[in-house]
């Protein structure tokens, strides 16, 4: 190799042709870095979407490839965040694609000393037995008193703060039909 | 928020903070737990407001404040209660406003008592029940509703009445405009809060008089026709056995000085998951119906007719209560629900009491509560007292779980502390435990409500893999199987069931019930099954359905308005289409009262709505929260109903009298105004009353949770957030980016206590409570500041609660050591303020390692 080559490869000399004083632009990259490229680009579709974690409302922007999620990025459309994501938003994709995720369902009999596979029908199927039995076991038409309550104490509900509205309207809606009272959520804690 | 101002939300959005001038933030460390959110605190620092961050610690909001103002947890109200008063008394309230818009003038019952009569009680107090009988806190003259004064009817029904406004039958008959009454509103709260001195602060919360003076005078000179000024809040203030009048006495400071309905002003509940505030209106809460309608009472609501008179005024929005219940039942029991049958009102559930999430974790232990579903939660780390939910999840028959990750209170029957510890053996616990794993955000459609009270709709991305369903999926399907199998019961309990309407279309190879339907009937839909779009449209003879009155309109011309997304550079800073709000689209509340009682703009610099005298309309840059053609000057004639009965010049449109409340004649079971009390648990002596701690807060003397007492717990212990982790933890320390942020429970202490306890930094500490000892790594730092109390030293030591056994970061956690104590409006447990020891070393390891 001659030596002007050599010189020519040196980072400053080429920093001070290309008249990029600071480093950040063209003489710093190379082939590698030139070949980085969002993954957004790549993506099938990107939706729009709205963080899971705080309640400011986040707009979050998904991008999909082959059915999977492969990015989540800040909203700039959004008029709450204005693209921006906090380090829970940011790392929502992980929260998706985390290998730790539950993918199938786990069942533990009475007394057991480990979990066993249950196909999700019969999973399904048991819990509700298990409601229809405790409802039965349980009801009440009235209270001490005689008056009418129409309802079963036997059972209760926590959760519905990270659910989607139409999530709770439909266990409240079931919940309610059922005579299940004790029904609640996040709200209260 | 609901008592006060007639809705429980937010009365303002968040990018409205951009126009404060001032903007306190208590309660709340914004920055850490809301930072995006926290852009408009900034943007409005940047044009020149004044931030202040009132705290018991030095937080990340605290550093880019521009007052820090450093308080003992637990003793706001008397914090708050001082402001009240140096407003009142140096005449700095907003004297035009509190006159037109508050029941400043209203006159109260001559049998009144206030804590200053009774030494930290209000009339009405039977220490037998531990209630109040509030007929003596009424208008005078008033035909009223007052609830009996048994704490079983009272206790039940505080959120309903705390969320919605409370019950009060229409227009005061006495009221004096002068405000000089001895007996009307203004007067009895200037006696109410004159003991409130700035002397007093200083001896309650430890916050020097100057210091504090400052805080009130930034206040007031950020007040008035020109200036605005905003409070944020969030768990810091609810979770105390006095929490709601904590946010109370915020509620009197923003109607004296005149800052709610304008822009700029308001108060930000700032609430802590996606939806939580979608999950109060559309509720899975035991004591409300969707869209704050209470749910019947046994006792007092056995028919509908009967259930409407009791519960809602004639006068103000809520008079439409029957057309909202007749339209909820409709959507429920459709053609089943007839006015001949009462339109199904007997198909409701009767509550009797208080059946929040505490007393099921009771019931669970004392064995008559065998099953339990936990969807998105985990009490095993995020309850108060979380050991006693371990135990009592130990004692039920059947469990299911539903998370995106195996959380604690799924894996409690053979990884919980109490196993290690000995006290709980697997092979003793007999509860049958389904683990069922859930779809994630990206998953599925489906809309959260955030905390200013807008519906966002999110696209479903992907598909959910193996056996990741959405709860959608789980509910519906669940509702089908068992009607399946009771579809040939004659059993008149299962005919709610079986009558319900549940045919909603599927898709897809899961057969995954379509949200958007779901969507479309809590908007709502007339008898030709057109969608309604506005809740105005709701009839009381059956003719609409309605699944959530408030959400009416969110589906309007068949169209998702909740999937909105015209983006922010394309529209007005209120972005009214990106998204939708209820009610109605309304952006801010009580917004009417931006405009003087003549419907002018109070000034150039803070319009925001005002009347049109030319196209006689209100208009402005939200949709008014007012009927759209009322003129300033309308008078309703003496027999006017629901909202006709709301005068001109009324912004509150939901109070039966169409005003703020600066007292509250009813709603709340704990007094008519807030007073400063003592947590349950405290080292402090109340300096304000002989009453130390509230009187009617909700306590459980119970063997498995006991107080402390006495000098064993010297210190304050308060729990908190930080910005790499979600509340408990299952969303956070489940990934490796924030785990490696956060990667160990710590515990925040002072230099001075570390001295005191012989604490090293970076070591290990145990905190001990009468409940159990956690042990923490030690951080010691002048953010934890020793605070001079009544000439006594009180230390605080910080918590946050995020760690649990089971994670990529595990840690004790920091809610085992605080006990049942409940404010008795709500229900919810006082986590930010109780009394704790602190220890060098790790704590005991129990059974296998003595």
């Amino acid at each position: 190799m001659r030596l002007g080559d050599l010189l020519g490869r040196w980072p400053v000399l080429r920093q001070l042709r290309a008249r990029d004083g600071r480093g950040h632009g063209a003489t710093v990259a190379s082939p590698q870095t030139q070949q980085l490229h969002p993954r957004t680009e790549d993506a099938d579709r990107v939706v729009q979407s709205i963080c899971p974690y705080c309640a400011v409302g986040c707009g979050q922007l998904v991008s999909v490839k082959n059915g999977r999620v492969t990015g989540i990025e800040g909203d700039p459309d959004s008029p709450i965040s204005r693209g921006r994501l906090c380090p829970k938003g940011a790392a929502s994709r992980a929260l998706v694609s985390s290998p730790g995720r539950l993918t199938t369902v786990k069942y533990r009999r009475p007394h057991g000393t480990a979990w066993e596979e249950l196909p999700l029908e019969r999973a399904m199927d048991m819990i509700a037995d298990r409601i229809v039995e405790t409802r039965a076991r349980t009801w009440q038409d009235l209270d001490d008193d005689g008056v009418p309550v129409r309802r079963t104490l036997g059972f209760a509900h926590l959760g519905g703060a990270t659910l989607d509205i139409e999530e709770n309207y439909l266990l409240k809606k079931l919940y309610t039909a059922l005579g299940a009272l004790q029904i609640e959520n996040q709200a209260r804690i | 928020m609901g008592t006060s101002f007639g809705r429980g939300g937010a009365t303002t959005f968040q990018q409205d903070l951009q126009f404060s001038d001032c903007i306190v933030i208590m309660g709340s460390n914004m920055a850490e737990c809301h930072p995006v959110g926290f852009q408009w605190v900034m943007e409005a620092k940047e044009r020149g407001a004044t931030v202040i961050h009132v705290d018991p610690r030095f937080t990340r909001t605290s550093a880019v404040a521009d007052v820090f103002v450093p308080l003992r947890a637990g003793s706001d109200i008397a914090f708050l209660g001082g402001i009240v008063n140096y407003i009142i008394a140096n005449g700095r309230e907003f004297r035009e406003y509190v006159g037109r818009y508050t029941n400043a003038g209203t006159i109260i019952e001559d049998e009144f008592r206030d804590t200053e009569d009774l030494d930290g009680l209000f009339s009405g107090w039977d220490p037998e029940q531990r209630a109040y009988d509030n007929t003596s806190w009424q208008y005078k003259d008033m035909p009223t509703a007052a609830s009996a004064g048994s704490r079983e009817v009272a206790g039940a029904h505080g959120q309903a009445a705390g969320s919605h406004g409370a019950t009060h039958a229409g227009r005061p008959p006495h009221s004096d405009p002068t405000l000089e009454h001895p007996q009307c509103v203004f007067q009895i709260l200037k006696r109410h809060f004159a003991r409130y001195t700035p002397e007093v602060v200083e001896d309650a919360c430890g916050v020097p008089r100057d210091l504090f003076v400052r805080v009130a005078e930034a206040l007031c000179a950020n007040s008035g026709p020109e200036r605005t000024s905003a409070f944020c809040y969030a768990v810091g203030w609810t979770q105390h056995t006095v929490g709601v009048q904590y946010i109370r006495t915020a509620a009197i400071i923003q109607l004296l000085l005149g800052n709610i309905g304008r822009p700029g002003g308001g108060i930000m509940a700032l609430r802590g998951h996606a939806s939580i505030q979608g999950s109060t209106d559309v509720p899975t809460l035991y004591d409300i119906l969707p869209g704050y309608i209470p749910q019947p009472h046994a006792r007092e609501h056995q028919t509908l007719d009967r259930f409407v008179e009791e519960d809602a005024a004639p006068t103000g929005y809520w008079g439409n209560m029957k057309a909202y219940t007749v339209s909820l039942l409709k959507a429920w029991w459709g053609d089943a629900a007839t006015e001949q049958n009462d339109f199904r009102f007997d198909y409701l559930p009767r509550i009797t009491g208080d059946h929040s999430t505490y007393q099921s974790v009771l019931g669970m232990l004392d064995g008559w509560v065998h099953g339990f579903l936990l969807l998105g939660e985990n009490p095993a780390v995020g309850s108060a007292h979380s050991k006693l939910h371990r135990r009592a999840l130990a004692k039920l028959d059947w469990l299911v779980v539903r998370d995106l990750y195996e959380v604690e209170s799924a894996s409690f029957w053979y990884d919980a502390p109490e196993i290690e510890s000995g006290e709980l053996r697997t092979a003793d616990i007999a509860t049958e435990v389904f683990l069922l794993p859930a779809a994630a955000h990206t998953e599925k459609p489906g809309t959260f409500t955030n905390t200013q009270r807008l519906l966002q709709w999110r696209h479903q991305a992907v598909e959910p893999s193996g056996d990741r369903r959405s709860d959608l999926w789980f509910a519906y399907h669940l509702g089908r199987i068992i009607r399946e199998k009771l579809h040939a019961s004659t059993l008149e309990r299962d005919r709610p069931l079986l009558d319900l309407t549940w045919n909603y279309p599927v898709a897809g190879e899961t057969e995954d019930p379509s949200a958007e339907a779901v969507l479309r009937e809590i908007n709502g839909w007339d008898d030709r099954d057109q969608p309604l779009s506005s809740y105005t449209q709701l009839k009381d003879d059956g003719s609409t359905a309605c699944g959530c009155w408030i959400y009416c309109g969110c589906y309007a011309g068949g169209v998702n308005q909740v999937a909105r997304r015209k983006p922010a550079r394309e529209q007005s800073w209120v972005a009214p289409e990106w998204g939708w709000a209820w009610p109605a689209n309304r952006r801010l509340l009580y917004n009417r009262a931006s405009a003087s009682p003549s419907g002018e703009p109070w000034s150039a610099r803070k319009q925001y709505v005002w009347w049109d005298a030319a196209r006689r309309e209100w208009t402005g840059a939200d949709v008014p929260d007012f009927d759209l053609h009322k003129p300033p000057d309308y008078e309703p004639d003496p027999g006017a109903r629901a909202g006709d009965a709301t005068a001109g010049d009324e912004p509150f449109i939901m109070q039966a009298d169409g005003v703020g409340w600066l007292f509250a004649p009813a709603g709340l079971v704990d007094g008519p105004l807030p007073a400063h009390y003592e947590p349950h648990e405290s080292p402090v002596t109340n300096p304000l009353y002989s009453q130390q701690a509230n009187p009617a807060r909700d306590l459980f003397f119970r063997r498995e949770n006991p107080y402390n007492d006495g000098d064993a717990y010297p210190f304050v212990a308060t729990t908190y957030r930080v910005t790499e982790h979600h509340t408990a933890g299952a969303m956070s320390r489940t990934l490796a980016h924030l785990a490696e942020l956060q990667p160990a429970m710590f515990c925040e202490v002072s230099p001075e206590l570390a001295r005191q306890r012989g604490l090293q930094h970076g070591g290990w500490a145990t905190i001990s409570t009468a409940r159990t000892a956690i042990e923490a790594r030690v951080l010691v730092t002048d953010r934890v500041r020793p605070l001079r109390v009544q000439g006594h030293t009180v230390h605080q030591v910080g918590l946050p609660y995020h760690w649990g056994t089971r994670g990529l970061t595990t840690g004790d956690a920091a809610n085992d050591l605080f006990p049942l104590a409940l404010d008795p409006n709500v229900h919810i447990q006082e986590v930010k303020a109780a009394t704790c020891d602190i220890r060098p070393g790790r704590r005991p390891r129990g059974g296998r390692d003595g």
